[in-house]
């Protein structure tokens, strides 16, 4: 029998590459939904409904020419990459799937998800600066910007979660849904907590620091192949990473009647998958000034508010 | 804010629309009558050519794609000596179409002419034209025009009056 607790290697190794196979499926997802909310079919040609097409994608990105323009700043262009692929991937690892599966059981396990998802933005950062390329160095730029504001309000708005469950282990606030999901309690910081998580995946409608219509591909206009492919990938991954912590901290994670709580958790984060691509495939991108504004103005004072709220009521029900 | 959640409702509502486009090669697209596709030449009612090389098909080209010489046969008729149709530079603007007097010249709902040589893509007369009417079916611009050839004369159109005579003085 082999073991397949919290941490050994065989959840290790599935876990890795359960995230791998669902973000590269994603591309296959993604363009499926978008053809379904655009009234059209959508790749069907590449096996059986189309799925192939990721192992097409793949092909065709592994055996493209990987070029480095002459003037980029060579380590650090390779190093950008992988920066984003590996700080996503680590953000797996606290990720409670189900009671007994997972890689890590860290008592501060929302705290690093969002050092990893600063972290990533590193990734954007050095990519833009290594092209070498004002176009590249604005995407980078915006890049900084978009992830320094939202952070403030992804940490803020988990705090009421933190609050009410009293940990900031991803297993205990799980746990602590039991009599009901934090998205009832905790909306307005659920609100601000979605919209942080789509400016943290940079994925359309906030996608500025690649805004194609502005800055060609932004911060990664002069990269191809699989550094390309890395950046695709760690976008996905982005997005599945997101989607399985706002399952995780206001759907009740793995919580659910009749079904395993490994497959109410895969449900769970599907459809918060498809919300986001939803949300790609409806809304338009908003200019710079707007998203900051945004943040700042509106973004900001809710989640301080909902921090606010939530101390004193909890304080008032823990006093009677 | 409200609009925003409103068009995400909009396009939810599309995950049960049928999709609009076809499985192109295996299903063909439904095609208007009207649609303006590869370009042919007509004939009257009578099977004749109804193309009077009148070259106004060529003038109002915009990209110039229309060639063509007129004729002259033994009746009077002008036809086109050669006409030739460059579809590697015509744009399916369909402005012949609406210049031509005589309903020869027509696009039809067919776009499929892709070939492995450019060459193959400049087709003469004897590919243009056809042997129906196109969409005007009952359309013979000799019996109706005012030009006379050989077996009708001036005022023998349909409705048509003879000619006045402007050498006489009588009513």
């Amino acid at each position: 029998m082999i073991d397949t607790g919290i941490g050994s290697p065989a959840a290790i190794f599935g876990i890795l590459l359960s995230a791998i196979t669902v973000s590269a499926l994603l591309i296959w997802v993604e363009r499926k939904l978008l053809a379904v909310w655009q009234d059209r079919i959508g790749p069907n040609r590449v096996g059986p409904f189309g799925l192939l097409q990721v192992a097409a994608d793949m092909i065709k990105m592994f055996f493209k020419e990987d070029w480095i323009p002459p003037f980029a700043d060579k380590p650090v262009f390779v190093l950008a990459p992988v920066i984003v692929f590996a700080t996503m991937l680590s953000g797996f690892a606290v990720i409670p799937f189900a009671p007994d599966v997972g890689v890590v059981d860290l008592n501060f396990g929302l705290l690093y998800f969002l050092a990893l998802s600063s972290l990533s933005v590193y990734s954007m950062i050095l990519a833009g600066y290594a092209s070498n390329n004002k176009y590249a160095i604005l995407g980078g730029l915006r890049a900084a910007a978009q992830t320094i504001s939202y952070e403030v309000f992804m940490g803020i708005s988990v705090m009421g979660v933190v609050m009410l469950s009293g940990s900031f282990n991803l297993r205990q606030i799980v746990e602590a849904q039991r009599d009901g999901w934090f998205i009832a309690p905790q909306f307005l910081g659920f609100c601000v907590f979605l919209v942080a998580a789509i400016a943290e995946s940079r994925r359309a409608p906030l996608d500025l620091p690649e805004a194609e219509q502005e800055l060609v591909a932004g911060f990664h206009t002069e990269y191809s192949g699989m550094k390309f492919g890395m950046f695709f990938v760690g976008e996905y991954l982005g997005v599945t990473l997101s989607s399985a912590l706002i399952v995780t901290l206001f759907f009740g994670g793995w919580l659910g009647p009749w079904l395993p709580p490994l497959l109410w958790f895969c449900l769970k984060t599907g459809i918060c998958i498809a919300f986001f691509i939803l949300v790609r495939g409806s809304l338009p991108r908003p200019r710079y000034d707007q998203l900051m504004a945004f943040g700042w103005k509106i973004l900001l004072p809710a989640a301080l508010f909902n921090l606010l709220a939530t101390g004193a009521i909890a304080l008032t029900v823990a006093r009677i | 804010m409200l609009s925003l959640l409103r068009t995400l409702w909009e396009v939810c509502k599309h995950t049960l629309v049928k999709a609009d486009t076809v499985q192109y090669p295996e299903q063909k697209p439904a095609l208007s009558p009207r649609y303006r596709g590869r370009i042919v030449l007509t004939r009257d009612p009578d099977g004749e050519e109804r193309c009077v090389a009148c070259n106004l098909c060529a003038a109002a080209c915009p990209v110039d794609c229309i060639a063509l010489q007129k004729a002259e046969d033994e009746s009077g008729r002008w036809y086109p000596a050669f006409f030739r149709i460059n579809f590697s530079r015509c744009i399916m603007c369909g402005f012949c179409e609406e210049a031509c007097p005589t309903y020869a010249i027509q696009l039809t709902p067919d776009f499929e002419m892709c070939e492995y040589d450019r060459q193959n893509m400049v087709y003469e007369k004897e590919h243009l034209l056809i042997d129906g009417t196109g969409k005007h079916h009952d359309y013979n611009f000799y019996r109706v025009a005012g030009m006379s050839i050989a077996g009708k004369d001036k005022g023998q159109a349909e409705n048509e009056a003879p000619p006045v005579d402007v050498k006489t003085l009588l009513p």
